[in-house]
Parts: C-alpha cells; sequence; structure tokens
C-alpha cells in the first residue's frame, strides 16, 4: 500500500499541494485526475521521491519513505515524454535497472527478452529509441520501468505525448498489462475518460487538494462534489442544480417537478440525440436523449416542453 | 506544471557523490530532488572561475589603480601610451569598416549567388579563426614582407597593422550576416521591385535594415578583436615605438618592468573593449524586444 | 531582389579576389616557401632539437589543460544550466569574458598575480615558480580556452533537459552512475567539438604564452614561440617549417570540427 498522509508542497508563492492525504490499496489501479495545475503531477513526484514534500509522510509498503532517495523506494516511473536514453538501443535501455543492480548478464538478457515480449517490442532489441514510433517508446520505457520489477508503478500522462487512436490502444493495452501482473499502479491524467476506462479506483484533484476518491462509477453517480461532478462528465443546470443531461427527462405536458423550457434547436449524433433549451429564467441547458424517445415527442425547434431530473443530483 | 525554482541536495545531475539512501537529507522548501547542482558543484564552478578568470583581471585592477587616479591617468596619457591608444583605435576602426562592407559582400555572394566550389569558399572564411596568430603573422609576412612575390615591402608601417587586422577579424561580419541573409524575406523584396523600386533601392530600404542588427554585431565583435589582438600584428609591425599596437605597448611595458604602465593601459583597452560589447547587447536587446 | 548576371559575376569577382589575396596568396606563400627546397630541408628544421622540445612542451601544456577544462567546464556548464542561483547572469558573463580579453592582458594579469612581487608571489619564495615556468603557461592557455567547453556543453544540457537523469534515478542509479551512464554519453559530441576548439586554441595560443614564458628555447619555449624566436634570429626558413607544422594542426582540428559538428546534429 501507498500512504501519503498531510503532504504539502510549495513552488515558490504557489501551494501546490494543500494537506493531501491518500491511501492507495495493494494492486488496485489508481488514477489522479484533475486539469493542469491540480497537483496531481506534484503527488506523483513527491511520491517517487523526484519532489520533496514541504510536509507530510510518504509510505510504501508501511516503511516511511519520505526521505529516501528515488533509488531506495523500490519504484517504477513513467514520464509524459518518455525519456528514452536516447543513446541506448531498446536493449540497453530495458536493462538499465538490472545492470545498476548488476544482475548476472545471462538473466538480464532473458529478463529484457520477455519483458520486450510482454510490451509487443520482440525484435526490436538494437533499435535506438529515434527509429521507434511514440507509442512504441512509451511501451519500452514501461518495460524499463517493469525490468526492476518495482513495489509501485507511477505513470505521469504516460499517454498525453500520443495521438487519440494509439492512446486508445494503449490504455487497453496497459489495463490487460495491470490485470496480468498485478503492480500496484498510479497513472496521472487529465483525461476522465481515459481515467475511467482503465482504473478501478480514481482520485479527482483540484487546486492541490483530493475531492474524492472511489471506484469510477461512484465518482460518477455520487460526486461529493460539483467540481467532481462536472470534471467526470458533462452537466446541465436545472432549478438551480446540476444534473447529467442524459438524466433529464422531456414531456410535453406538466409532470412534477418539471420544469417548462423552449426547444432551441435539435442535434442528431446518431443514436443520441440532443435538444438544447432554455427554461423560464432564459438560462441555456441541453438534454440527452435518444432516437426513440425524441421521434416519439416529434421534437423540433420552437417547440414548447417540460423538462424533469429523472435521478437526485448534486445542490449546486 | 511550474518547476520548482531552487537548488538540490546530492542531485543525480551533478558529478557530485551523492547520499547514500538511508542518509537524513536536509529538508526545506521546495528544494528539487533529482536532477540538480548540488551546493558542492556551484562551489567547485565558482572557485574555477574565480582563480582561472577573475582573480588575475583583479590583480589588474588593482595594479593600475596603484598609484591612485591620478598614476592612472598619468600612466595611460604619456606620449607613448597615447601614441599606441591612438593608432590602435585608429587602424582597428578603418578595419573595422572595410571588412563590414567586405564582409557583407562576401556574405552576399556566398547566398545568393551559385557557383562551382562555393564550399570550399565558405569553409576558407573560417581560416582566420583557425590559424594561430603567429601563424597569420609569419604568413603575412611572406606577402609583405622584404621578399614580397608583388614588390610591397609595408613592414613596419601602419598598413602592416591594418592587414594583418583584415585579416584575423574577416570571419566576424561574414559569419554574423550570413545566417540573417539566408533567413531573409525574400517576398519583401520581391513586392519592393514590384512597386517599381530599383535594386539600389531595395538594398538600402529593404535588406540593409534586416541585416543591420547583425552587421553592427559582427562589426562590434570585429573591433572588439582588432583592439586586443597582438599575435598576428607582432612580426609585421616591426614594433618600433612609433610603429606600436597597444598591446604591443603593454607586452613591452611589462617586459621593462613597468607594471603599473602595463596595467593601466590593460585596463583602458579592457574599458573600451566592454563599452564596445555592452553597446552590442543594448542594440541585439532592442531589436529582440522590437521584434518579440 | 534580383541581380543581372554581369553585376553579379563583378560582385563574385570583388568576393573572390579579396579572399584570394587576404588569405590564399599569404598561406600559399608559406607553403611554397617552406617547401621549395625539398621536404627534406622541412624535415630537418621540424627535428632540431629545439623544435622537438618545442612541440613536446606544447603537447604537454595541451595534456594538461584539455583534462582540466573537461573536467571544470562540466561542472560550470551544470551550474549555469540546471542551478537556480542568484549571480547566475554574473557567471555567464565571467565565462565570456576571455573571449573579450586580449591574450597579452590574460599574460599580464597573469605576472601581477602570480609573479614574483603579484599577490600571490609568496609561492616563490617556498620553490614554486609559477611565471617564466610550465604552471604560468598553463594558467595562461587554461583563460584563453576556458569558455569553449562550456559554450559547447550547455545547448545540450539545455537540450537534453533532466528527465532521463530522473528516469535513471527512478530506476536505481545513484548520482555517479547517472553521470557516467547518462549524462556525459548524451554530451558526448558537444564535449568533443569543445575539446577539438580547446586543443586547438591551446596549441595556437601566443600572446597570453609569450608574457608568461621566457621563451629559452628547448625548455620554455612552446611551438608559436619557436615561429616567433626563429624570425627574430633571422631564421627565415625554420620560421616557415614551424608555422606550417601549427598549419596542419589547424588543419586538422578544422577537419574534425566539421565531423563533430555533423554528428552532434544527426544525433
Amino acid at each position: 500500500m501507498i500512504a501519503a498522509h498531510g503532504i504539502h508542497k510549495h513552488y515558490g508563492d504557489f501551494h501546490a499541494l494543500r494537506d493531501v492525504s491518500i491511501e492507495i490499496p495493494d494492486g488496485s489501479l489508481t488514477a489522479l485526475l484533475g486539469p493542469s495545475g491540480s497537483g496531481k503531477s506534484t503527488l506523483l513526484r513527491v511520491i517517487a521521491g523526484l519532489e520533496a514534500p514541504d510536509e507530510g509522510v510518504i509510505a510504501i509498503a508501511g516503511n516511511d519513505v519520505t526521505r529516501l532517495a528515488p533509488q531506495g523506494r523500490g519504484i517504477g516511473f513513467v514520464f509524459q515524454h518518455y525519456a528514452a536514453f536516447k543513446h541506448m538501443t531498446v536493449r540497453d535501455n530495458v536493462a538499465f535497472g538490472l545492470k545498476i543492480r548488476k544482475r548476472p548478464k545471462a538473466e538480464i538478457a532473458s529478463r529484457v527478452d520477455e519483458l520486450l515480449e510482454i510490451v509487443g517490442l520482440a525484435g526490436y532489441q538494437g533499435r535506438y529509441p529515434s527509429q521507434l514510433s511514440g507509442g512504441q517508446r512509451q511501451r519500452m520505457a514501461l518495460a524499463r520501468a517493469l525490468a526492476v520489477e518495482p513495489r509501485v508503478l507511477l505513470l505521469d500522462e504516460p499517454f498525453g505525448a500520443l495521438d487519440a487512436k494509439v492512446r486508445e490502444d494503449l490504455r487497453k493495452w496497459l489495463r490487460r498489462l495491470h490485470d496480468e501482473v498485478h503492480v500496484t499502479t498510479v497513472l496521472v491524467t487529465h483525461d476522465q475518460e481515459e481515467a475511467m476506462d482503465v482504473a478501478d479506483r480514481i482520485a479527482v484533484m483540484n487546486a492541490g487538494r483530493i475531492e474524492q476518491v472511489g471506484a469510477p462509477r461512484d465518482l460518477y453517480d455520487a460526486p461529493a462534489t460539483e467540481f467532481v461532478m462536472s470534471f467526470l462528465g458533462p452537466t446541465a443546470t436545472l432549478g438551480g442544480r446540476l444534473v447529467r443531461p442524459h438524466d433529464l427527462v422531456l414531456s410535453r405536458g406538466p409532470a412534477e417537478d418539471a420544469v417548462p423550457v423552449t426547444v432551441e434547436r435539435v442535434v442528431h449524433l446518431g443514436f443520441e440525440v440532443r435538444v438544447e433549451l432554455r427554461d423560464g429564467d432564459d438560462a441555456q441547458l441541453s438534454a440527452q436523449t435518444t432516437r426513440a424517445e425524441a421521434a416519439a415527442l416529434d421534437v423540433e425547434a420552437g417547440q414548447s416542453l417540460f423538462v424533469r431530473a429523472e435521478r437526485p443530483a448534486v445542490a449546486a | 506544471m511550474p518547476r520548482p525554482a531552487t537548488d538540490a541536495v546530492g542531485g543525480a545531475g551533478g558529478p557530485g557523490p551523492s547520499l547514500p539512501p538511508s542518509a537524513p537529507v536536509a529538508r526545506r522548501r521546495s528544494r528539487r530532488a533529482v536532477g540538480g547542482v548540488g551546493p558542492l558543484g556551484l562551489g567547485v564552478a565558482t572557485l574555477w572561475l574565480s582563480l582561472i578568470v577573475l582573480l588575475p583581471l583583479a590583480a589588474v585592477l588593482v595594479s593600475s589603480l596603484e598609484g591612485g587616479l591620478a598614476g592612472f591617468w598619468d600612466a595611460v596619457s604619456s606620449p607613448p601610451a597615447q601614441r599606441a591608444l591612438k593608432l590602435t583605435l585608429t587602424v582597428s576602426a578603418v578595419v573595422t569598416v572595410i571588412n563590414a562592407v567586405m564582409g557583407t559582400l562576401i556574405a552576399w555572394v556566398l547566398v545568393r549567388d551559385e557557383f562551382r566550389g562555393k564550399a570550399i569558399v565558405n569553409a576558407l572564411i573560417d581560416l582566420p579563426f583557425a590559424l594561430p596568430t603567429i601563424v597569420a603573422s609569419i604568413v603575412l609576412l611572406a606577402l609583405i614582407g622584404a621578399n614580397s612575390p608583388i614588390g610591397l615591402d609595408l613592414v613596419a608601417t601602419h598598413w602592416a597593422i591594418g592587414i594583418a587586422l583584415l585579416f584575423v577579424t574577416l570571419p566576424f561580419v561574414v559569419r554574423s550576416v550570413q545566417p540573417v541573409m539566408l533567413e531573409l524575406d525574400r517576398d519583401a523584396e520581391q513586392a519592393a521591385a514590384s512597386l517599381g523600386a530599383s535594386n539600389a533601392t531595395i538594398f538600402r530600404r529593404i535588406v540593409l535594415p534586416a541585416l543591420a542588427p547583425a552587421l553592427i554585431s559582427g562589426a562590434g565583435l570585429a573591433f572588439a578583436r582588432a583592439v586586443g589582438e597582438y599575435g598576428s600584428v607582432v612580426l609585421v609591425s616591426g614594433n618600433t615605438p612609433r610603429n606600436q599596437v597597444a598591446s604591443q605597448y603593454i607586452a613591452d611595458r611589462i617586459e621593462t618592468d613597468q607594471p603599473a604602465a602595463a596595467a593601466a593601459m590593460s585596463v583602458t583597452l579592457l574599458l573600451i573593449t566592454f563599452a564596445v560589447l555592452l553597446v552590442l547587447r543594448v542594440v541585439a536587446h532592442r531589436r529582440t524586444s522590437r521584434e518579440g | 531582389m534580383k541581380v543581372e548576371r554581369a553585376p553579379r559575376i563583378a560582385l563574385r569577382t570583388v568576393a573572390l579576389a579579396y579572399l584570394f589575396v587576404l588569405l590564399l596568396v599569404p598561406v600559399g606563400l608559406i607553403l611554397f616557401r617552406t617547401f621549395e627546397n625539398g621536404i627534406g630541408a622541412f624535415w630537418d628544421q621540424v627535428t632540431t632539437p629545439a623544435s622537438i622540445s618545442a612541440m613536446a612542451l606544447t603537447l604537454e601544456i595541451v595534456a594538461i589543460v584539455v583534462p582540466l577544462n573537461v573536467v571544470f567546464g562540466i561542472f560550470v556548464a551544470l551550474a549555469l544550466v540546471r542551478g537556480r542561483f542568484r549571480g547566475r547572469g554574473f557567471m555567464q558573463a565571467i565565462v565570456d569574458l576571455p573571449f573579450a580579453v586580449s591574450p597579452v592582458i590574460v599574460g599580464v594579469s597573469l605576472v601581477l598575480l602570480w609573479g614574483v612581487n603579484g599577490w600571490f608571489g609568496g609561492l616563490a619564495e617556498v620553490g614554486i615558480r609559477v611565471i617564466f615556468s610550465l604552471p604560468g603557461m598553463v594558467l595562461a592557455t587554461l583563460f584563453v580556452t576556458l569558455p569553449f567547453v562550456v559554450r559547447e556543453v550547455e545547448p545540450v544540457l539545455h537540450e537534453i533537459g533532466d528527465e532521463q537523469e530522473q528516469a535513471a534515478a527512478t530506476l536505481g542509479a545513484n548520482g555517479w552512475q547517472t553521470f557516467w551512464r547518462i549524462t556525459l554519453p548524451s554530451i558526448r559530441w558537444g564535449l568533443a567539438y569543445g575539446v577539438v576548439l580547446t586543443v586547438a586554441r591551446a596549441l595556437g595560443e601566443f600572446g597570453a604564452v609569450s608574457v608568461v614564458s621566457n621563451g629559452v628555447s628547448g625548455q620554455s619555449e612552446t611551438l608559436t614561440l619557436l615561429v616567433a624566436n626563429r624570425f627574430e634570429d633571422l631564421n627565415l626558413f625554420g620560421s616557415y617549417a614551424a608555422a606550417t607544422v601549427l598549419m596542419g594542426f589547424a588543419l586538422v582540428a578544422l577537419v574534425l570540427m566539421t565531423v563533430f559538428e555533423r554528428r552532434s546534429t544527426r544525433a
């Protein structure tokens, strides 16, 4: 287990982490999710020992490592921009940590080959990082981090520098890898979809604080704060409350708690239909519905309808 | 994410001793754990620069003021000192102007013209930088010395000093103007031509203003180099009191055991050089702030 | 600006003629004078005891100066790139100073600091002679070559950043291991370029060395001093021969510089 307790970190006048405490269970894949500047990368670097906290304690597997250099923490770290050793081949990159640990040559060779097999880079041993694509470089970096059999794998926006398609592939691949290797993993990301897709626990961070920690579904369905609600998905404001657009129900006639609205525009997005509305206070909101429902209501611009929330929402 | 702006202890970046993993690390605000330069590395760097560069120059400055400001002034305003200084500045200025013109012309030929062997000519420009100054001196002596193949014995004249300085300062303007000329916006020139401007007008109104900062910078560096030049001049100037540049005057004073006079002239030359470099920095700064 | 053919050729002729007269003719003339009596005569001049001792002394100075400048140059470059300290701008200016100071002034400043009547003149009393002996020449050469390694390594360090070093740390490498396995290999071509510049300048330095050396033949006479001293002794041919040797070194340096520059831009 990784435990952070009461972490504070300043960069000059900037208060990057404010009394952050979190526990990350063994074998989990936890995402630190938040906008840029929320402190998520700083927290990861503090866990790694790449930054020293001003206050607070970091413990890995029950040992206080706060004053330990990164070398002694038993971690693997993957950087957003790969941090590939440019002057070394793929083989030497992956073997680096093992050579530092002075493992026997034969053991290093077989371990490197095994890892490259796992990350799908078998046959690339002799290449240099400059001869690899971005996705390949990041998989090499992962193999390099895993080679030393870390207790904890820390990933700092590992897919942030890749294009959308590669990012999605690597995401699925990482999930599968984690299911096989089971190493405790912390992933930093600003992409809520990525966090929901990969992680089994998400910690949402904002302005140097952790807003909420939990399973992706719990965070989505029961957000503790407005920030968590709006960061994890689209929102609409109905009667002064935040709701998910797909929880809005449209009807022709008045119903309990329903609010009268005017349809401004109807956007057909394949299966789903977005209905842009304006309420009595002249505020805009959009509801998400299906083709069938939209057809049943015969929705069109200029129409007057009623809308209500299907599920209890977060008070704004 | 803002990067921390502090130093680190036991950084992995510098060749300093690393702390064993269990050693307690002094905690301080916002320190960087890895990839910095420790206070040890900083200390070594500072000590090195002080010992090799700063202390000697401090010794010159202090020696020049041993007789107070009056002593300094006496040393610099003595007739031989004045003569050497005047000669140095005059010849350096003329040489700088000539090489500003020729350097711009050569840069233009290297960028806009095409001919066989251009790459060799381009490489040749660096020759004065690569050649030891004393070799430059003896090389020029072959050209304008007693055995001159063109019957031009200029040794011990101002001309000889001028030619030596032309030789060693040739690359400065070429190498500072050339890259700017490569980047020059030819569309602006074509636009001017389409508006009926002659080549002379285009050069004066469009090209020259764009080159000016690089030209001034190259010329300034050439002037600074010329003012302090010694090796290339030493064999061709004849080193008579009449035909002695400032650096020769300094060497002469130190050899004849007049350290205060040598130091005073040294400080004067340094001040002139620094003033030139300071002006260049201001020019460059104004340029970047205008274009930025 | 489209220049017609005729004026273009005129400009080209002026430029090439200037370079020809100023650079090529004198250099060609020296080579001609050196070899007009055959290789044998040249060889005799280059292998006199004085000449061999001058070459040995020059190489000795280079052999001392280069490692010192490499080690301390890397320290200074690391401090300038990675350090966030007050006075960094000042340190930058100090590193550029040797470019702006006349070699003769370098020599004078060393005499005033290390000479018998200088600040550190006391060293002479305990038998350590700096000026008019090897340490003085080494110090003079160190002064004039100090910027090269720093200025070539600094931009490379900037470019590679410190992420690779952080990665090495997370993989268990300590400071030394990271430096030897990551930092040094990453800057090697920039460093090599800086070393070539340092060697070239160290071989060719005249002004600063001439002030701090008494130029005794076979003892404290470097190659450049040999050129000047032979000229003053009216041994013009010997002077040309020594100059040609120096030119050869300069040529090798130029070739190496081109090679390393290509390497570093490709890597």
